[in-house]
């Protein structure tokens, strides 16, 4: 079989930085490619190159696609020759209906006069190709991210494309979403369209690809055949990092102690669709020095339990009872919550967690201020020195406590997210996928943090689409379906197969 | 896993040199530095007129409403909003004065202290929909001005309304009177001058004290000494051309206090950080426990106050309240905070800019009338420097 794609010698600086040092890949026509490595490994250059975003001329190296050297000088160029790139953050018009997505930039028009019935029956003819069962107009921003991800994907369809460039495509999928997203590419490799698949799940990964280039700072480590035989998961991590993990989640010995949080009925409706319930009387307790996890599907109502017990930060109408040492506690507001002892590192810290334009101290102290400052006014001393002690303590990577935090990395914005949240000291930590988009080695190191948490007599409720993690990291873990906590499984007799198992046996009641 | 760490946590205290030193804090002196030169550059081409006595005082009184409401207009951009009807408010409230104290007879303390709180009031009507019904505040303070300006036509018939009691046109034509009783010489406003810089260098020299004793990173210690030393110079001149002529302004004190007091609220209080924060992400902020509607619904009140006390200046100034009276003025402030550096995004800029943004467009205002250009072009040479400093402020950031 011959390669659609050689890229070889590929080599491209920016200052101060090699992000790419003599990268080789090959793809072969018709398979699947999978290119992993941590963040910053170079996978995102390396794409950009391919794609004509860096044009030829800055960077060195050539590429051959389809037997033929190519010099792209724009995107517009390699998605003429049927490579089509869809971004981990889609580049979907919301408030636009799902054919104007698909034919954006390439409307089906004469004279720039769009013939809107040819748009809508290609289109319908490209949803039945994807799976996807919407009608042409229904707008993007009510589709679910799952069914925008197979929009992209029609689009790319529509671009007759031989070459399918896939970044992170299940991230923000469950279960579900990413089977069916997997399935559609091993269709697409029986009709002899090729695709590059960069993935941080490596189970995934195991699943549909062929054959597996890990990149780790930059270059090139190996390419792996998975069709000779098959390739562990610790296997591709060796990879990745250079070394063997042994242990993905640091060891702990738990000292559990009494129940210190319950949370007795809660209940929360839909902000907007004040008739469906999204919590139904949940209810559970935390023990000193525990860590309890959440598991369950994207869109189970967790991160919906976590922000309406939270300040009510989610939802209508929402009861039930919240008792912190016996005693009920008011959480009406973010700051009765917090000043009761309760923190919640979001799920999604540029959005809900940081204020990117400022600088690691102005974040770590914004949920307590009151901690450095005196009769409303701040001590900078103080502040400064608090921060410094977080950016140490923490292993905060920058050069001062004053870079914005805008110019971190994922992992190290997390641990500044998680710095102002100990440093409102609370009793019960809610963490929403604490490790979300992080690389494998910063992972460790928020899983130690937590460990260290828990080990200094708090109570961590963790909540995670990666049932490994929970698996872990967890002394018990809740299973919630459908705003519902279906199961309750403690750590010594939990498993996935059990996790899912309750879910599916949840689901068909 | 990394070992370097231990030395890198251990706080840096470099020596750093002048040169480092002033390309990291650029923006902050740039400023101050442009504002020089175009000063330095009327200075010149007015042969000397910009900086007699008789035209700084006028150019203090000229700038006092703008400057006045550009803190307040600061804060409410900082939050990431907008008000466009602060001119409107000016007109209103000036009217509001003229007629209480010229029409039904209210003694001008009653009506200074019932104009700050009808100013407040109606930053609070505003406000109110901004932060709580979320209308975006372009679209309320557009109809706020619309309100306001058809409302002080309708208060004064169309008509101007003066003169004013002599005790309320001090507050703007009045000055702090010299208690030591010199001729042709204030001794009041050098003494003034010598003991507001005595204040700043003892502040300085106690929290750069304080930043030493704490290992902060510091300014280079000549460039502290001439940081402070030209303001020592340049304050104590200031107050010398001053008393050569009529003594400091009493708008001048207001201003003076106000401004400092806004630098410390902004710098150093908790309600200053948070109204930051607020703009920067308010979704984190609130998630962070800040109270967001309440904080933009304050920063509204807030505006609407110090629109208030510039209606009543302006009032007092022209001796008259007219209909026509603040028009245009929204855009004077809005333009000096941009100048200033703040973002339209929200969560930066800051009071020190804000002022050196007015008294940029002040002090162009001034100039460009004494050299006699009209008002068409001035709007125009206006209109470019507030794109240039803006552009070129963008330019820097992305750098």
């Amino acid at each position: 079989m011959n390669a659609i794609l050689e890229m070889q010698g590929i080599t491209k600086t920016f200052p101060g930085v090699k992000a790419l040092d003599d990268v080789n890949i090959t793809v072969r026509a018709g398979e699947i490619h999978a290119l992993v490595g941590e963040n910053g490994a170079g996978k995102s250059t390396l794409m950009k190159v391919l794609s004509g975003v860096y044009p030829h001329g800055s960077y060195s190296g050539s590429i051959f696609y389809e037997g033929e050297e190519r010099r792209f000088k724009g995107i517009a160029d390699s998605e003429s020759l049927g490579i089509i790139i869809i971004h981990q953050e889609l580049a979907l018009v919301p408030l636009l209906s799902i054919a104007e997505n698909i034919f954006l930039g390439n409307e089906q028009a004469k004279y720039g006069v769009i013939d809107w019935s040819l748009a809508f029956s290609r289109t319908k003819e490209l949803l039945k190709v994807v799976g996807l069962n919407e009608s042409p107009e229904t707008l993007v921003t009510n589709l679910g991210v799952g069914k925008q991800q197979l929009v992209e994907i029609a689009k790319a369809l529509s671009k007759k494309v031989k070459l399918l460039i896939l970044d992170e495509p299940t991230a923000s999928l469950n279960e579900k979403d990413s089977d069916a997203l997997l399935n559609l590419l091993l269709q697409f490799k029986a009709q002899g369209i090729s695709s590059i698949l960069i993935s941080h799940k490596l189970n995934e990964i195991s699943k549909v690809a062929d054959s597996i280039t890990v990149l780790r700072d930059g270059g090139t480590v190996e390419t792996l055949n998975c069709r000779a035989q098959t390739i562990s998961e610790d296997r591709i991590i060796r990879g990745m990092v250079g070394r063997t993990m042994e242990d993905r989640y640091p060891k702990r010995d738990p000292n559990i102690g009494e129940t210190i949080f319950q949370v007795e009925n809660w209940s929360a409706y839909h902000p907007i669709h004040s008739h469906v319930q999204v919590v139904k009387d949940v209810n559970l307790n935390i023990r000193r020095g525990e860590i309890v996890g959440i598991a369950g599907l994207m869109g189970a109502g967790r991160t919906e339990f976590a922000m309406s017990l939270f300040g009510r930060s989610y939802g209508r109408n929402i009861s039930g009872r919240v008792m912190l040492h016996g005693q009920e506690i008011d959480v009406s507001t973010v700051e009765k919550a917090v000043s009761s002892g309760i923190a919640y590192a979001t799920e999604d810290r540029k959005t809900y967690g940081l204020v990117l334009a400022e600088d690691i101290r102005k974040n770590v102290t914004l949920a307590n201020l009151e901690g450095v400052s005196k009769n409303f006014v701040i001590d900078d001393i103080r502040e400064l020195a608090v921060a410094n002690d977080y950016r140490a303590k923490m292993r905060i990577r920058s050069p001062s406590v004053f870079q914005e935090t805008v110019n971190l990395s994922g992992g190290n914005q997390q641990k500044v997210v998680l710095s102002k949240w100990l440093f409102s000291d609370p009793e019960i930590l809610i963490l929403d996928e604490p490790t979300r988009g992080i690389d494998v080695g910063a992972k460790y190191e928020i899983y130690t943090i937590i460990n260290r948490l828990a080990d200094a007599g708090k109570g961590v409720l963790m909540i995670s689409s990666e049932m490994p993690e929970l698996l872990g990291m967890c002394d018990r873990i809740y299973v919630m379906n459908e705003g519902s906590l279906i199961a309750e499984l403690d750590i010594a007799e939990a498993s996935q197969e059990k996790i899912m198992h309750a879910i599916v046996k949840s689901g068909r009641r | 896993m990394d070992t370097r760490t231990a030395d890198e946590l251990s706080l840096s205290h470099q020596k750093t040199s002048w040169m480092e030193f002033i390309k990291a804090h650029f923006r902050d002196y740039g400023m101050l530095l442009s504002l020089l030169v175009i000063m330095l550059f009327f200075q010149v081409v007015t042969n000397g007129t910009l900086l007699r006595p008789l035209n700084l005082t006028n150019l203090v009184l000229q700038n006092s409403y703008i400057v006045i409401m550009a803190l307040g207009m600061l804060l409410v951009i900082v939050a990431g909003h907008i008000d466009l009807s602060v001119g409107s408010i000016v007109g209103f409230v000036g009217g509001l004065a003229a007629m209480m104290m010229v029409r039904w007879g209210f003694d001008p303390v009653t009506t200074t202290i019932a104009c700050l709180i009808i100013g407040g009031l109606i930053g609070a009507a505003q406000g109110y929909w901004v932060a709580y019904f979320k209308v975006p505040s372009f679209i309320v303070t557009l109809a706020g001005m619309l309100v306001f300006k058809g409302l002080t036509l309708a208060l004064l018939g169309g008509m101007s309304v003066g003169p004013f009691p002599v005790a309320f046109q001090r507050l703007s034509s009045g000055f702090i009177p010299d208690v030591f009783g010199g001729e042709g010489f204030n001794y009041t406003a050098l003494f003034l001058g010598i003991a507001s810089v005595a204040a700043i260098i003892y502040f300085s020299l106690r929290s750069r004290a304080n930043q030493l004793k704490h290992a902060v990173e510091t300014a280079p210690f000549g460039l502290f000494l001439f940081k402070n030393g030209l303001l020592a110079v340049l304050v104590i001149a200031f107050c010398y051309l001053m008393a050569t002529y009529r003594g400091l302004p009493n708008v001048l004190v207001i201003m003076a206090v106000l401004i400092a007091l806004y630098a410390f609220v902004t710098n150093r209080t908790t309600i200053g950080r948070r109204v930051y924060a607020l703009g920067g992400n308010e979704k984190a902020a609130k998630l962070s426990g800040i109270k967001t509607e309440r904080l933009t619904f304050l920063t509204f009140v807030n505006m609407g106050v110090l629109a208030g006390l510039a209606g009543l200046i302006f009032a007092a100034r022209l001796n008259t309240a007219t209909p026509k009276a603040g028009l245009g003025f929204e855009l004077d402030v809005i333009a000096a905070v941009f100048i200033g550096g703040a973002s339209a995004t929200g969560g930066v800029g800051k009071v020190t800019g804000a002022v050196i943004g007015a008294f940029v467009m002040g002090v162009m205002n001034n100039g460009m009338s004494i050299l006699g250009i009209g008002i068409d072009y001035q709007q125009v040479i206006k209109g470019l420097v507030l794109l240039a400093a803006v552009s070129l402020d963008v330019y820097n950031r992305k750098k």
